[in-house]
Order: structure tokens, then C-alpha cells, then sequence
């Protein structure tokens, strides 16, 4: 009997919750296996996560491997890598996708590289695809096409990995969307023991901290970005301002994040937190692809921004060409007006 | 018992186009990029992770030595490692690596660390701004066959045989504890990196790889002949150790464009779909009419 091609999600857990970006690549793995004819497979891995196999069967797998071992219970890289490597030698899958959090960045090229793999980062769009090599006059049906903004954002590349196997990506938490459980969907669990190795307890983990971020970036109805034309880190304080004003989070380019004048976790884009909030406010944001990818969704965008040429105004419904010092006050200053005026009237 | 013994480091550095800068001059009308547009720099993080080898040298003793891989002018990353602190600089040249993936560099620079070492440490930086992907860290890690310590904050103890060291995650962070040899990728708030000192950049001015003897040469005419030059740049330890694909013992096959298993399948320049869209006046008036719209279209309440 031949095993049936599958597609492969690594679900990564934290004390025995399941990832979203690990469900939403569930969701993305079923619609591609739908098109190909393939199964999907959850990779369970931790301690005492049996129970998590039925989750992963509602939001898509069809079959789980679980591997329950103490030595699984926090993520370690070689223990990790060891199981994964080992499973995915065995039951040679076509596809692997593993979400782009700090674990799943620092697993998937330790097991693409043992598996002599192409591995594609922080993909904005998986899709199903053709590929042919003029050289060899062949053509590679059925391939992932494994889509992400290149070279500084102003070209999208979509890559494919013709001959090796798995091909695999990771796609950053939000970009797909979650699909919903169905609690009536069956799948297989099945068990899977892992065969250590001495080598793989070179490291020991000695404490962790957990900070539970206060930025609800994904979930927030109104979404205000500053980018490098804010200015300064005191400069946040008007989008900070305007964003309470209007029940919602701050964001930030990368530019601003670099140059410190905010936190990472404020991040929107490739490499950030992708949002579709119902108001995007862009201030001083010229709109790198990167960025786009990350907020292009939004049902209104207003973009701000001294040169009347940069690229966010061509997606902005609201264009406004204007120093953010001065029109994020206008605006916060309308909005008062009217509060009050609301206020008057009750 | 204390160990005292040397920590020898090896720290691997990328010259990126400096993607930060790209500004409309970089694409064309044509749609096409002017890569000469975008200046070379060394990779940020990559200079993060020197200033932590260094800081370990400076703590246990011990060689850092900087490795590149690119075209012959990446050997200016190297001049500015030897400036900063580096021992020993190597330049992997060669146009059979042209093409690498993340998967073909790591394995070169395996090749190339494997036969420069052996290194109780190495160092890369946690990603290149060229690519963001973080990839070539952890897969140089696994094709030595070492343990991996990504998003390096902080070194908190380290000897000749473990190292003690934080990781910093969007979610927290972690303090672990790993015998060496192993690999460690280093985040960009780990440490400021230290200028390059004026001693060490008069000292080492000359330092060159071969092709570049004759730009030396023009401007430093009392070197007559490349042989002369080769002689007292070997003498100081200012030559800059250039290897190919075969210097390494790397097989062609998983070298460049051969070994990458991920191809281009195309690439699209971007093409901004214009959305319906109203410019508005930065005035009280326009400003107010567009919250006005937002209110009747129930997006701002």
C-alpha cells in the first residue's frame, strides 16, 4: 500500500493551547489538499497534549501524529527537530507548512536543512501551481507555490521547490484565516514515539518568562500605524491618542520599529501582525509591500503622508498629503468636537 | 573548577544592499531594479553578533575570526570586522556559489567553517535585511551538527565548555544552558557594536584579498610588484584569505544555484491597484468632512 500524499502542518502549543497560527494553517492545508486530492496531517508534539488531536481534526486534519513524551513538554530545538525530521523521512509528505513565531522559525530550517529541502519564510499567499523547466523540458505539476514580498518589498517572488521534498514554508500568524471547528469531523490519531538521541539534550532550558503581549493588534476594530514620518517615539503619543479616541491599537511601520520609536509587538506586515480592521489610519507610512501585505485588507484606509508619491495613497480610500504633526491634531480635535457635541445633545 | 582555557569564535557576515534606504530612484520606469542605486553595508545584526564574539574574547581569551561569503567586494565587510576587532578575516568567492539558497549558503559556510576551525562558538546574526529569513543560521547549526541558541540577548556565563544565555522571543523570553561547540544567532538588541578603533584602521588600511592588489598598488605606489605587496600583507596579517568551492571541499552539486532546491518561479513588480479614493484637504473643513462620511458609513461610531 502506498501512503497517500499529505500535507503536513506542525501544530506548536504553549502549555497545552494550541497556536492560532497553527489552526489557521490547518485551514490553508485543507483548502490546498482539497484541490490536490491529498490528506492533512497535524504534528502533535509536547506532553499530556492528547487531547489537542481533536482540535486539529475539527479545523481540518484529516489523521494526527501525536508524539506525548516528558521530554517534549517545552519546545527545544533538538528534541523537536528530532521528531519531526524522523517523521517526515518516514512518511515522505509533499507539503509542510509551520507557523512563523520564534519556535517555528528556529524548527523549520534546522528540519529543512536535514532534509535537504527548499524552505520558503514568511510566505503571504500559498497556492497550487505548475512549473516548468525550459532546460529540461519538463513541466512539475501540482507544486506549492510559495508566494512572498522579495528584495526590500518591491517585487513579490512566488518560489517553488520542483524536486525536493517536503517543500516547505512558514506563514506568519494572521495572514490565513481561521477556519472554523467543526466538531463533527473524524480523523485518525495516531501515536508516535520518539527516538532521542544523547545529543539532543545539549541544551537544557534553566527559566522562561511569558509576557502576555497587551497589543490585540489582530483583533482590534480600528487600527492607527505610524512610520518613520512620525518622527520620534514622543511623536506616538498623538497615535496613541487617536487610537483611544477611537477604541483602537497602535500600530507601526518596520521603519518606526527600528528606530526604536516603538515596541516591536506594534508591528503590521510581512514580518509583523497582519490586520483587517474596519479603519486603517497609515500616518507617515510610505507603504513598502511588506507593510501592505499586512494591512491591505482593511475596509478604509486613510493614509497621511508628506510626499503626495508614496505608495500607501494609491491603496488609501482617504488621501491626505499633510506633516502627521499637524493633521493627526486636526483629526483628534474633530473627533473631540464631536463627542462633546454628542454628549450635549443627550 | 574553573575553566580558563581560550574560546575560539567564528562569526558569519553578510554585505546586504542597504534595503532600508530604497527609495524611488531604485526602481526604474521600466520597472526593473538599479541595484547600484542601494549602497552595500554590512549586515546590521551581523554586527551584533561580532560584538558578542568579541565581548567573549574579551572575557575568555581566544580568536574571533569573520567569515563572508559573496563577491569580491563583500571583502569590505571584512576590512571593517578587522577594524572592529577580528583576528583573522576569509572571503569565499567563487561564481559557482552565484544562486545559493539559504540551504546551498549554509552548506558552503559549513564547508568553510569546518575547515577555518575548530570553533568553540559561532556567530551569525539573527537575519539579513536582504531576506529576512533567519534561515542560514539554524541550518549551518544542523549541518555542523550542533545545538542552536536563536535570538541571542545576552550572554550570562560562558567557558570553554557551555555557555549560559538568554533568548529573546516576541513571547518572552528564556535563559538556557548548552555545551559547546554550538551555534548562537544574534538579535540586534543584544549589544551596541564598538566603532571601529582609529589604531586598528591605521594598522590595518592594507588589508586586501588578492584582487585587489592592483587598486592597492595605485594608491600606494612603493609596492612594485603584487608579489612584494603579497609579501608584506602576509608578514603583517593583513591579507585577506580569499577561498573558492574547491579551497572548502565543497561538491559542486550543492553549491550555487545547483544545490538550492528553491527556484524563482517568477516575479511580479508590484502594480498598485488604484481604490476609489478622495483626496482630502489637511484642513479643519476636510478633515471634518471625511469623519462626517466615516460616521455614515458606521466605520467610526
Amino acid at each position: 500500500m502506498t501512503e497517500q500524499n499529505s500535507i503536513w502542518v506542525f501544530i506548536e502549543q504553549t502549555d497545552g493551547k494550541i497556536a492560532d497560527v497553527s489552526l489557521e494553517l490547518t485551514g490553508k492545508a485543507r483548502e490546498l489538499a482539497d484541490q490536490l486530492g491529498y490528506e492533512v496531517v497535524g504534528l502533535v508534539m509536547g506532553r499530556d497534549v492528547g487531547p489537542l488531536a481533536q482540535q486539529v481534526i475539527e479545523r481540518g486534519a484529516d489523521r494526527v501524529l501525536l508524539a506525548d513524551d516528558p521530554e517534549l513538554a517545552d519546545y527545544r530545538t533538538l528534541p523537536y527537530a528530532r521528531v519531526a525530521i524522523a517523521e517526515a523521512r518516514a512518511r515522505k509528505p509533499e507539503i509542510f507548512l509551520i507557523g512563523g513565531t520564534p519556535n517555528g522559525r528556529d524548527l523549520a530550517p534546522r528540519v529543512a536543512s536535514a532534509l535537504r529541502c527548499g524552505l520558503t519564510a514568511d510566505c503571504t499567499d500559498l497556492q497550487i501551481g505548475e512549473y516548468t523547466i525550459r532546460k529540461e523540458n519538463k513541466t512539475y505539476p501540482n507544486l506549492l507555490y510559495q508566494i512572498r514580498p522579495a528584495f526590500g518589498g518591491n517585487l513579490i517572488a512566488t518560489i517553488v521547490n520542483p524536486k525536493t521534498r517536503p517543500q516547505m514554508a512558514t506563514v506568519r500568524e494572521g495572514v490565513m484565516r481561521l477556519p472554523a471547528a467543526r466538531p463533527d469531523r473524524k480523523g485518525t490519531i495516531e501515536k508516535i514515539v520518539p527516538a532521542f538521541e544523547p545529543g539532543d539534550f545539549a541544551l537544557e532550558v534553566l527559566s522562561r518568562q511569558v509576557r502576555h503581549s497587551t497589543v490585540q493588534l489582530k483583533e482590534a476594530p480600528v487600527v492607527v500605524s505610524g512610520g518613520a514620518g512620525v518622527g520620534s517615539a514622543e511623536d506616538f503619543a498623538l497615535l496613541r491618542d487617536l487610537a483611544n479616541l477611537l477604541g483602537g491599537e497602535v500600530g507601526a511601520s518596520r521603519a518606526a520599529v527600528d528606530a526604536g520609536m516603538i515596541g516591536r509587538e506594534h508591528q503590521v506586515g510581512q514580518t509583523g501582525t497582519t490586520v483587517r480592521p474596519r479603519l486603517y489610519i497609515a500616518a507617515g507610512i510610505s507603504g513598502a509591500i511588506q507593510h501592505r501585505a499586512g494591512m491591505d485588507e482593511s475596509s478604509k484606509i486613510i493614509a497621511i503622508n508628506t510626499d503626495p508619491n508614496a505608495p500607501m495613497f494609491q491603496i488609501a480610500h482617504y488621501k491626505i498629503v499633510g506633516d502627521v504633526a499637524e493633521v493627526l491634531p486636526l483629526i483628534i480635535k474633530t473627533l473631540r468636537e464631536r463627542s462633546m457635541d454628542q454628549r450635549e445633545q443627550e | 573548577m574553573t575553566d580558563q582555557k581560550p574560546v575560539h569564535s567564528a562569526v558569519l557576515v553578510k554585505q546586504v544592499p542597504d534595503t532600508h534606504r530604497i527609495t524611488g530612484d531604485v526602481m526604474t520606469k521600466d520597472g526593473t531594479m538599479n541595484r547600484n542605486a542601494l549602497p552595500a553595508i554590512f549586515n546590521p545584526e551581523d554586527l551584533n553578533a561580532l560584538e558578542m564574539a568579541l565581548q567573549v574574547r574579551d572575557r575568555c581569551g581566544g580568536t574571533v575570526t569573520a567569515i563572508t561569503m559573496g563577491p569580491p567586494k563583500a571583502a569590505n565587510v571584512l576590512r571593517e570586522a578587522l577594524f572592529r576587532g577580528a583576528d583573522r578575516v576569509i572571503l569565499l568567492t567563487d561564481r559557482k556559489f552565484a544562486g545559493a539558497d539559504t540551504l546551498a549558503t549554509s552548506y558552503a559556510l559549513k564547508c568553510a567553517v569546518e575547515k577555518a576551525g575548530p570553533f568553540d562558538l559561532i556567530f551569525c546574526g539573527r537575519q539579513a535585511i536582504d531576506g529576512d529569513t533567519a534561515q542560514v543560521g539554524p541550518q549551518l547549526a544542523e549541518k555542523l551538527g550542533i545545538p542552536q541558541i536563536t535570538y541571542a540577548e545576552t550572554i550570562v556565563e560562558v567557558s570553554s565548555s557551555q555557555i549560559v544565555a538568554e533568548r529573546a522571543l516576541d513571547s518572552g523570553s528564556e535563559i538556557v544552558r548548552c555545551k559547546l561547540p554550538c551555534l548562537l544567532t544574534v538579535v540586534g538588541s543584544a549589544n551596541t557594536p564598538r566603532p571601529a578603533s582609529v589604531r586598528r584602521r591605521i594598522e590595518r588600511k592594507l588589508a586586501a584579498a588578492p584582487g585587489e592588489y592592483a587598486a592597492i598598488r595605485a594608491q600606494w605606489p612603493e609596492f612594485e610588484s603584487d608579489e612584494q605587496l603579497d609579501a608584506y600583507l602576509t608578514a603583517h596579517d593583513l591579507k585577506i584569505a580569499v577561498w573558492t568551492a574547491e579551497d572548502i571541499g565543497a561538491s559542486e552539486e550543492q553549491v550555487g544555484l545547483a544545490g538550492s532546491p528553491t527556484q524563482v518561479h517568477k516575479i511580479n513588480f508590484v502594480v498598485l491597484e488604484s481604490t476609489e479614493s478622495k483626496t482630502v484637504p489637511a484642513t479643519p473643513e476636510g478633515i471634518a468632512a471625511m469623519i462626517q462620511e466615516l460616521v455614515h458609513e458606521y466605520i467610526v461610531g
